[in-house]
C-alpha cells in the first residue's frame, strides 16, 4: 500500500501513523453535553466502503493527513492535508 | 574581513565512488507563502523560475529548491550571498517575508561516479528507483538530517556544517571499495 501524500508524493505505507477516523477531527467543546462527548469518543460508522481515515506521515513531513479509502476496493481516492482542510 | 573556510577544508575521499567537501558555497533561505513577488524575487537571486512541489531549478551555478510549502533554498556562489539579499529585500519590500545567509550554517558533499547512488542508498531512507529528475529530497543521512538532489552525474548533499564530519565520516564508509551493492 502506498499513499501519496500531497507534500512528499508517493511513499510507502511504512512511512504513516495510522490514527483513527477523520471524526477526531470534529472534537465537541469543553462544556458540550457528555452525549456529544460520547458520540465523539465511542460512537463510529464501520461502513463496507469510502471511509475518511486520519493518517501522521511521521518518516516524511511530519503533516496530518486525511486519507479517503475504500474498504471493498482498497482503493485510495484522495489524500490531502488536515492543515489546508481546516481553513 | 576573514577569508570563508568550508567545514573540512575541501576533504575527500576515493572508494567505489569519490565524495568531496565542496564550497563554501553560497546558500540562502526564503521563506515566504503567498506573495505576489515570489517569482519576481527569486529570478532576481538565482535566476530561476519558482521551483515546483520537491523540485530543484538550476542554472549554472545557480539554483532554487523547493523545502516546504512556505521555504526555498537559494544556491549561489558564496561571494553572490549579500547582493542576493539585497535583490529579495527589494522584490519583496512590501511583503512578509524572511530571508538569511545560512551559507556558514551548511556542509555540501559531492558524491560521484557510476555507484554513487549505492553510498547514498546505504544511508538513506529513500527509494532511489523511484526518484524523479529534477527532485530534491529532504531526508536524513543515517542519525542526522539532510538534502540532495542529483545534477551533472553525481549527487550533491547539504548537511548542517555542525554534524559534516559524521557525514564525511559516514559517507567514507558507505563508498568502501568492495561494499557496492
Amino acid at each position: 500500500m502506498r499513499l501519496t501524500c500531497p507534500l512528499c508524493g508517493s511513499r510507502d505505507r511504512r512511512e504513516f501513523h495510522y490514527y483513527g477516523a477523520a471524526d477526531y477531527l470534529h472534537r465537541p467543546a469543553a462544556e458540550d453535553a457528555p452525549d456529544a462527548w460520547d458520540i465523539y469518543l465511542h460512537l463510529r460508522d464501520n461502513p463496507a466502503g469510502v471511509v475518511r481515515d486520519l493518517w501522521y506521515h511521521e518518516l516524511g513531513c511530519a503533516q496530518w493527513l486525511i486519507v479517503t479509502r475504500n474498504t471493498v476496493t482498497h482503493e485510495i481516492s484522495g489524500v490531502a492535508l488536515v492543515a489546508e482542510s481546516a481553513k | 574581513m576573514s577569508d570563508p573556510v568550508s567545514a573540512l577544508g575541501g576533504a575527500s575521499y576515493a572508494g567505489f565512488a569519490t565524495i568531496r567537501e565542496i564550497g563554501p558555497l553560497g546558500m540562502i533561505t526564503l521563506r515566504a507563502k503567498g506573495v505576489k513577488s515570489l517569482d519576481k524575487a527569486i529570478k532576481a537571486a538565482v535566476g530561476t523560475k519558482v521551483p515546483a512541489v520537491r523540485r530543484i531549478e538550476i542554472a549554472g551555478d545557480k539554483a532554487c529548491g523547493w523545502m516546504s510549502p512556505d521555504e526555498y533554498l537559494l544556491i549561489l556562489p558564496y561571494g553572490g550571498v549579500a547582493d542576493a539579499l539585497a535583490a529579495i529585500a527589494a522584490a519583496l519590500k512590501a511583503e512578509h517575508h524572511l530571508a538569511v545567509d545560512v551559507s556558514d550554517a551548511r556542509a555540501v558533499f559531492r558524491v560521484e561516479g557510476a555507484k554513487a547512488s549505492d553510498v547514498l542508498r546505504k544511508l538513506m531512507p529513500v527509494d532511489f528507483d523511484r526518484l524523479e529528475p529534477g527532485e530534491l529530497r529532504r531526508t536524513r543521512a543515517a542519525q542526522v538530517p539532510a538534502a540532495f538532489w542529483q545534477a551533472d552525474g553525481g549527487f550533491t548533499l547539504v548537511s548542517f556544517r555542525s554534524v559534516a564530519g559524521y557525514v564525511m565520516g559516514l559517507l567514507q564508509h558507505s563508498a568502501q571499495p568492495g561494499s557496492e551493492l
